[in-house]
């Protein structure tokens, strides 16, 4: 494979595109209210329209507005017009589209009308957004590589094995400012140059995919959108501190994200765009696949690289860092899917151009799965920066049914809440954690009046507490006590002293814990005491038999005799 | 081998470049206290029983996986630690079911003895009794789930002294739990040498020899020690 | 001078930790000066008095009449102290606690019937057995206890060390091995 086969792969496939393309949402979300129904029947009624030269029926990846799946969109292209989507007429987004309803879509390409309600092009929760990692999604059709390397795909990788040395590949990612989009915002270049500078015969690039916090869907729409940006982004990383293999770690709940990876591995391997002398220089890279099996904590890197080598999945102390010393001992690169999704981009268009975006400390954009009391759920990728306020009230259209938002809980269980009078924070990681939440991985679950705070907290303690691996005990054992504390709390059981004591356990187990799952357990319990104490004092019980509970009241102090 | 010279709660202490803070407090007799440590297997940090204050980093570290380090400041004992510690080994307490007064190991159990050092008089934490069973089916020793507190040493010793390989951990969270082999019953492991190097290496009652009553569990750590010096020192001392 | 008014309570426990407070021996005679014994198993006084100093409890919350006294104690006393394991950990009157919610229950069928030498029957008529409570507890869940004097028994030099500190009037501490569990 050289450049020439790369640009003759991607002429060919724009040589073939037809005049129609029928995009239809493939991932996750819209497949399960049926959306491969719907494509099916889309393609029959091309069939029966004897539309078929003219008319491609495409699946694609998310297409971001989950709640109203299954979506559809048509888009007028003329043969041999640029690839831009700009250049290209769109449909509305058809929603809730049924295979009934397949007749009427195809029937609109001969001017008919269809009753198929659609979503607004022009509403913020589309025009806020700005696309980086989610530039393919929707448009590129996740199982065919062809699609991909059409949309420039590979490009960056090539250019880096060709053109630049692995030193300028690190200066690239360090002046961008890309930071890590696994939740903790390490800056991205100085863990590759960690890994580049380590001495070592072997070295190992990991991705991330262990998504596991809950409402977060971020990393598996990337996957199953848009596989291959992935892949080239772990390539570039690879080149760049010098690792000859890849893993990728995903959960085994995300089939789909699984099997889409598969394949596109397959198809770059059999284009020589993974494997040995790619694009005819010396560099090798290879990508396995690793299934996780459903622990939370393997989404810690350390105990992710135990997963990986066969052994128990359970964290371990750093130093040393992955970086320095991680899979099988080695130099281990590890980043999160999105944060490999922004290489190839930042490689074709520049830091400079990259670094434009966003605010002085965290560059970029940034995807988020809103979810919960919001009348948009689905996948919005903003830039850094944005006000909370735009994305839950603007493009996510507030809550729903006239409700008031009351708190967004941003970083899962990680996180915090943030309550509605901080709406107009900007989301970058300092600004967030000064509020006491994170960034995370990019869960945004919105609450309304209707939610009770110590319910929320109670809530993701129980989580920590059933995913805790039990290695260390401040996790173990203190997540245990401190849901009992809350469920005592809710239950009304509770004095001022379980409050006491609940918070000076949130304490200990945020200072001794192993590993960050420890670490940041006690977070929503502490944001919310932080912005609503009161929901918690209201349910308090008066203590009658504590300190100062004898009646009547005497000397305090033990008397001499 | 290079020195590091750095200071331990106001000494000043040398010790050799890759030496663990635990050991260089240990040589400069200042006693840090652990329980998941166990001298001659390799450290896990779970315990947290041995994180100590180092100035200039913000979070704690554990003393038995933290190296050395030139000009480090390191303070073993501080009223934060105190407090941190005697949390620890509450929660410990309430987590299963250690009733002192009825078992082997009374008097002769590190947690107990830590329980004592750090001052708990009571344990704050409701009690959970969760169910823990017995695994009496082993000729030569019983396994008492009740009284574990998941530090490992059984695990490590079996693998890493022993190299059986019969002992492992099993579940998550606070259903963790220690098992023998495929998660069978440990008499009918066909692995397990009846060398009783776990039972040695446990720091409480839950794994002993059959045919001891309470307070009669005397462990004899001499056997394990001198393996270890065999191994790291090459020196038959017995 | 007003001596100290000293109370002692006798719980869900079996009474060992009052032997060893018998084996105090002479130094009983030498407090009996500064306290006055106002409640206690080894006096014959029906109804804990008001305006108590100090009370030594033993044994854990088995049963409603427990909880029930204990509060009445916390109401009417100054300076609580859990008297041995039972009542600082539940020790073994709480193992029943392991055996689920239904633990009371197996207790009681294993005790009068299974073990019941003649006329097998749980007594259910009220004021006979107390209810037992679903769960075993230690007297500091159900209220605020001042200190601590663990042991089982704590011997009687240990007593005497917290004794001794209380009527000294100073706050009892015990340290290393004085707070010995079992």
């Amino acid at each position: 494979m050289v450049i020439d086969d790369l640009m003759e792969i991607a002429a060919k496939e724009k040589a073939a595109r037809k005049p129609w393309v029928v995009r239809c949402c493939m991932a996750a979300g819209c497949m399960s209210s049926n959306s491969r129904g719907v494509k099916e029947a889309l393609d029959r009624a091309v069939k029966e329209a004897g539309m078929e030269s003219e008319v491609e029926v495409r699946g694609v990846g998310c297409m971001k507005l989950c709640c109203q799946g299954p979506l559809v969109q048509i888009d007028n292209e003329k043969p041999g017009a640029t690839v831009e989507v700009t250049s290209v007429d769109h449909s509305p987004l058809y929603e809730k589209v049924t295979p009934e309803d397949a007749a009427s879509l195809i029937g609109t390409l001969k001017g008919g009308k269809t009753s198929v309600e659609s979503a607004d092009p022009n509403q913020p929760f589309f025009t806020g957004q700005m696309s980086i990692v989610l530039a393919n999604s929707g448009i590129v059709d996740p199982e065919r590589i062809e699609s991909y390397i059409s949309l420039d795909g590979y490009d960056g990788l090539h250019h880096v094995l060709r053109e630049m040395t692995p030193k300028e590949v690190l200066d690239t990612m360090i002046k961008s400012g890309l930071r890590g989009r696994g939740g903790a915002g390490y800056p991205t270049g100085l863990k590759w140059a960690t890994v580049a500078k380590t001495p070592s015969a072997q070295k190992y690039v990991i991705c991330n995919a262990d998504e596991g916090d809950p409402g977060a869907f971020m990393d598996r729409s990337v996957l199953e959108s848009d596989p291959h940006s992935v892949l080239e982004g772990m390539a570039i990383g690879a080149y760049a501190v010098g690792a000859n293999q890849g893993f990728i770690y995903v959960r085994a709940e995300y089939p789909l994200a699984i099997s889409r990876l598969h394949t596109a591995i397959k198809q770059a391997k059999q284009l020589g765009l993974l494997g040995s002398g790619i694009f005819e220089s010396p560099f090798n890279f290879n990508i396995d696949l690793r299934i996780g099996a459903g622990a939370f904590v393997c989404g810690e890197e350390t105990a992710l690289m135990a997963s990986v080598e066969g052994k128990r999945g359970t964290p371990r102390p750093r130093p040393p860092f992955p970086a320095e010393s991680g899979l099988y001992n080695s130099p281990t690169l590890i980043n999160n899917v999105e944060t490999f999704a922004n290489v190839a981009p930042i490689i074709r268009k520049g830091a400079e151009w990259f670094a434009s975006i966003g605010t002085e400390k965290s560059k970029g954009t940034k995807v988020f799965a809103l979810a919960g009391k919001i009348t948009n759920t689905g996948l919005i990728e903003v830039p850094m920066g944005t006000p909370l306020r735009r994305i839950v009230e603007e493009m996510g259209g507030g809550a729903p049914d006239g409700g008031t938002i009351k708190a967004v809980q941003t970083g899962g269980p990680s996180g915090g809440c943030i309550p509605a009078h901080a709406l107009d924070t900007p989301v970058d990681y300092e600004s967030l954690s000064k509020l006491g939440s994170i960034m995370g991985s990019g869960g945004m679950i919105v609450m309304d009046e209707g939610t009770r705070m110590v319910d929320v907290a109670r809530f993701f303690m129980e989580f920590c507490m059933d995913e805790s691996c039990g290695k260390c005990i401040p996790c173990r054992a203190g997540t245990v006590q401190m849901h009992h504390m809350l469920t005592k709390i809710l239950a009304g059981k509770a004095t001022i002293r379980d409050l006491e004591q609940l918070e000076e356990l949130c304490d200990m187990v945020r200072n001794t814990s192993l590993c960050g799952l420890g670490q940041t357990a006690p977070n929503p319990v502490m944001s919310t005491l932080r912005f609503f104490r009161q929901e918690y004092l209201d349910l308090l019980q008066e203590d009658t038999l504590g300190p100062g509970a004898t009646n009547p009241p005497q000397k305090t102090v033990p008397a001499a005799n | 081998m290079a020195a590091r010279t750095f200071t331990i709660d106001g000494k000043l202490v040398t010790a050799e470049e890759n030496a663990t803070v635990l050991d260089a407090a240990t040589e400069a007799g200042i006693d840090i206290p652990t329980l998941c440590h166990l001298e001659g297997v390799y450290d896990v940090g779970a315990c947290r029983l041995c994180l100590v204050e180092v100035t200039g980093i913000g979070k704690l570290l554990p003393a038995c996986t933290t190296r050395v380090a030139e000009g480090m400041e390191i303070k073993t004992d501080s009223e934060r630690l105190r407090k941190y510690r005697r949390m620890t080994i509450e929660l410990l307490f309430a987590e299963r079911n250690h009733v002192c007064a009825v078992c082997v190991a009374n008097s002769h159990c590190e947690l107990q003895a830590l329980a004592c050092r750090l001052g708990m008089d009571h344990v704050r934490y409701d009690y959970t009794f969760p169910r823990w069973s017995v695994d009496n089916t082993h000729t030569l020793f019983g396994m008492d789930h009740n009284r574990c507190i998941l530090c490992t040493r059984c695990v490590r010793v079996c693998w890493h002294i022993e190299g059986a390989g019969t002992k492992n951990v099993s579940g998550r969270g606070s259903h963790s739990h220690i098992i023998s082999d495929l998660n069978q019953s440990w008499g009918s492991s066909e692995t397990c040498t009846r060398c009783g190097k776990c039972v040695m290496g446990c720091p409480t009652g839950a794994l002993f020899a059959k045919g001891v009553t309470v307070s009669e569990m005397e462990r004899d750590r001499t056997k394990l020690e001198f393996i270890v010096t065999a191994r790291e020192k090459k020196q038959w001392i017995a | 001078m007003d001596r100290l008014k000293f109370a002692t309570v006798w719980l869900g426990g079996c009474a060992g930790c009052h032997m060893s407070f018998m084996d105090l021996d002479e130094f009983l005679i030498d407090i009996a000066d500064h306290i006055e014994l106002v409640y206690s198993p080894v006096i014959d006084v029906k109804e804990y008095p008001h305006g108590v100093d100090v009370c030594l409890i033993e044994g854990a919350v088995c049963n409603e009449d427990n909880l029930e006294i204990l509060h009445k104690i916390r109401r009417r006393t100054r300076v609580l102290v859990a008297f041995g394991d039972c009542a600082i950990t539940g020790n073994v009157p709480a193992i029943r606690n392991q055996l689920g919610l239904k633990n009371g229950e197996s207790v009681l069928q294993r005790a009068y019937l299974e073990g019941a030498q003649s006329n097998p029957g749980i007594p259910r008529e009220p004021g006979i057995v107390p209810a037992l409570l679903p769960r075993v507890m230690p007297v500091q869940e159900a209220v605020h206890i001042e200190y601590y004097l663990p042991g089982c028994p704590p011997p009687a030099d240990r007593i005497k060390a917290v004794l001794a500190q209380l009527l000294a009037g100073t706050e009892p501490r015990l340290t290393g091995a004085q707070l010995k569990f079992g």
